[in-house]
């Protein structure tokens, strides 16, 4: 497993991808943090879905990770896309039957690639948080919006517990693109279901069918990179999610495990 | 004593739905041989390559790769080189990179790279990208990723496509040396030609069955040899014909020759028997069966 996770990041380290990602991953994070601060004012909100949020929540000191956790969303689709693209590639590119001539055991490969997806994930993850951070301090300045609270142990505290629970929804959309990616393998079906079920299907039917957001994953997720709400719980959000990742992991897990190589 | 084997396949079937892939293989192949693996397309030969190499389970049957059951894969793969298919490659990762990831993952040394390289003859493009290759740079790669665990048995199918006239010397003169360093080649070409100047045995497929398996020089010693007798006169043709089957042989003609089936001992006699008959031959050759003449004879329908 050790062997693949290393061959694995060899991938994931070329330039076209990783270069690619983090320019992703500053485009998002900069979009929403310049939304959040530069739109202080304006009446037709800064946050989420119209939500206000105001001068004073921002001077706050969970006001420093703000940005950054209202990023969780779309890095979470750069995730899916990753993890999708990485897994999918293998059966178009016919390059499985060289692993597996190399690697024989199929669970190896599978978590060797999933390990090293998850790195990749934690870079994309501390890249957005230091960007979403140093452009808080820059908008804030500009906005004339107080951060004497930011540098507080409970601020360092907010920002600990964002990045958490941040990584953890961006795996949880990685691992649910990994699962489309061996489920439909090629990368343009894996990643174009997986972008109009999360962004489409969810968001507008949560959106217009209440309480059903309590039901689907990619919602889920978005409420464990809050830290939870008002109307779901931090607890639930991250067993519920992590119970349908997990038990979609196992089906095409085994159908990996068992299905022939014949591309 | 008979030779330890590298491969041996018994009653080994795959079937997809209601089409018979492969139906109830049987051959062996001895360590140390160059076997080429030969057929039409579709007649099953990728199927037999990916269940011996455990990408695909077997419908009934087994087998062993060096001397170890094919449903145990994890034991003798590290010892095992393969292309399967053509070269499978990440574009966007060099020649370099993606023998690095190959070696990685087989948990062998990445120093040989360089070397394997040079060896295909891809050294002074080692670092250029996989998608910039030619096909026959691409194959190359890909038998460098096969040489990567210094394998006892290697398995390619289909080497030296795309690959020019001296590329195709390159790689005939590389598998003859791999095979006298004790390494087993199971080749399978369209080549047959190239087939039968390297290999010393054969594995013929047709329609899913195993229709010949053993040394090349037995079978072609199962085909008649030809004597190609032109005379000098085409008037002659039927006349000479004529004289060949008085003598027991079968004949035909064709374009301005005739073709006798006969051993050379036969020509002595055939050009006798027509200087008395006053005809004077212009030509007359022996010829053996080649191995593309003896395929198609076998699997044609």
């Amino acid at each position: 497993m050790w062997n693949v996770f290393r061959a694995e990041l060899t991938k994931l380290r070329r330039p076209s991808l990783s270069v690619s990602t983090l320019l992703a991953v500053t485009f998002v994070t900069s979009l929403i943090t310049s939304v959040l601060f530069l739109l202080v004012d304006s009446p037709e909100g800064n946050g989420e879905r119209g939500v206000r949020i105001s001068r004073d929540v921002l001077s706050l000191p969970t006001g420093i990770s703000l940005s950054f956790t209202n990023t969780a969303g779309l890095l979470g689709v750069v995730a899916l896309c990753v993890f999708a693209a990485q897994t999918a590639q293998e059966y178009t590119y016919g390059t499985l039957r060289n692993l597996l001539v190399r690697q024989p055991s199929r669970m190896k490969i599978l978590l060797g690639k999933l390990g090293a997806m998850k790195l990749f994930a934690i870079v994309m993850v501390t890249f957005s948080a230091i960007v979403g951070i140093a452009l808080s301090y820059l908008f804030a300045g500009v906005k004339d919006i107080s951060t004497q609270a930011w540098s507080t142990t409970d601020a360092k505290t907010a920002v600990w517990h964002s990045f958490i629970n941040v990584l953890i929804a961006t795996i949880g959309y990685g691992i649910f693109g990994m699962i489309l990616g061996l489920l439909f393998r090629s990368p343009i079906s894996a990643i174009s279901i997986g972008v109009i079920w999360n962004l489409i299907f969810e968001g507008l039917l949560s959106a217009f069918v209440k309480n059903i957001d309590r039901y689907f994953p990619g919602q889920l997720l978005s409420t464990v990179a809050q830290g939870g709400t008002d109307r779901i719980s931090y607890q639930y959000a991250l067993f519920t999610s992590y119970a349908f990742l997990l038990v979609g992991l196992a089906i095409v897990a085994f159908l990996f495990k068992k299905r022939d190589v014949a591309n | 004593m008979s030779s330890p084997l590298a491969l041996d396949v018994a009653d080994l079937s795959k079937k997809y739905g209601d089409r018979m892939a492969l139906s109830h293989a049987n051959f062996e192949v001895p360590m140390g041989s160059i076997c080429g693996f030969v057929g039409p397309n579709g007649s099953g030969k990728t199927t037999t390559i990916r269940m011996l190499l455990g990408l695909i389970t077997p419908t009934t049957g087994g087998g062993h790769v060096l001397g170890e059951s094919i449903t145990e894969p994890e034991k003798y793969l590290p010892r095992v080189g393969a292309m399967i298919e053509g070269p499978a490659f990440y574009p966007a990762l060099t020649g370099f990179q993606n023998l690095n990831v190959l070696a990685k993952i087989g948990g062998f040394s990445t120093d040989s790279i360089a070397g394997l390289l040079d060896l295909v003859g891809l050294g002074d493009r080692s670092d250029s990208k996989y998608k910039t290759y030619s096909l026959g740079m691409k194959q190359r790669l890909g038998i460098a990723a096969a040489l990567l665990p210094n394998p006892k048995l290697l398995v390619l199918d289909e080497p030296t496509n795309g690959l020019d006239p001296a590329g195709i010397h390159e790689i005939r003169t590389l598998l003859r040396k791999l095979a006298d360093a004790g390494t087993t080649v199971f080749v399978s070409s369209h080549l047959l030609s190239e087939i039968e100047m390297i290999s010393d045995h054969l594995v013929m497929l047709r329609l899913g069955k195993v229709i010949f398996a053993g040394k090349t020089i037995d079978l072609l010693a199962k085909q008649q040899p030809v004597i190609v007798a032109k005379p000098e006169n085409i008037s002659d043709l039927n006349k000479l014909a004529q004289i060949a089957t008085a003598a027991g042989h079968q004949a035909t003609i064709m374009e301005n020759t005739v073709h006798v089936t006969g051993t050379s001992d036969f020509s002595a006699k055939l050009n006798k028997a027509a200087f008395e008959a006053g005809i004077t031959l212009e030509s007359l050759t022996p010829v053996k069966a080649s191995l593309e003449e003896t395929f198609f004879e076998m699997t044609s329908e």
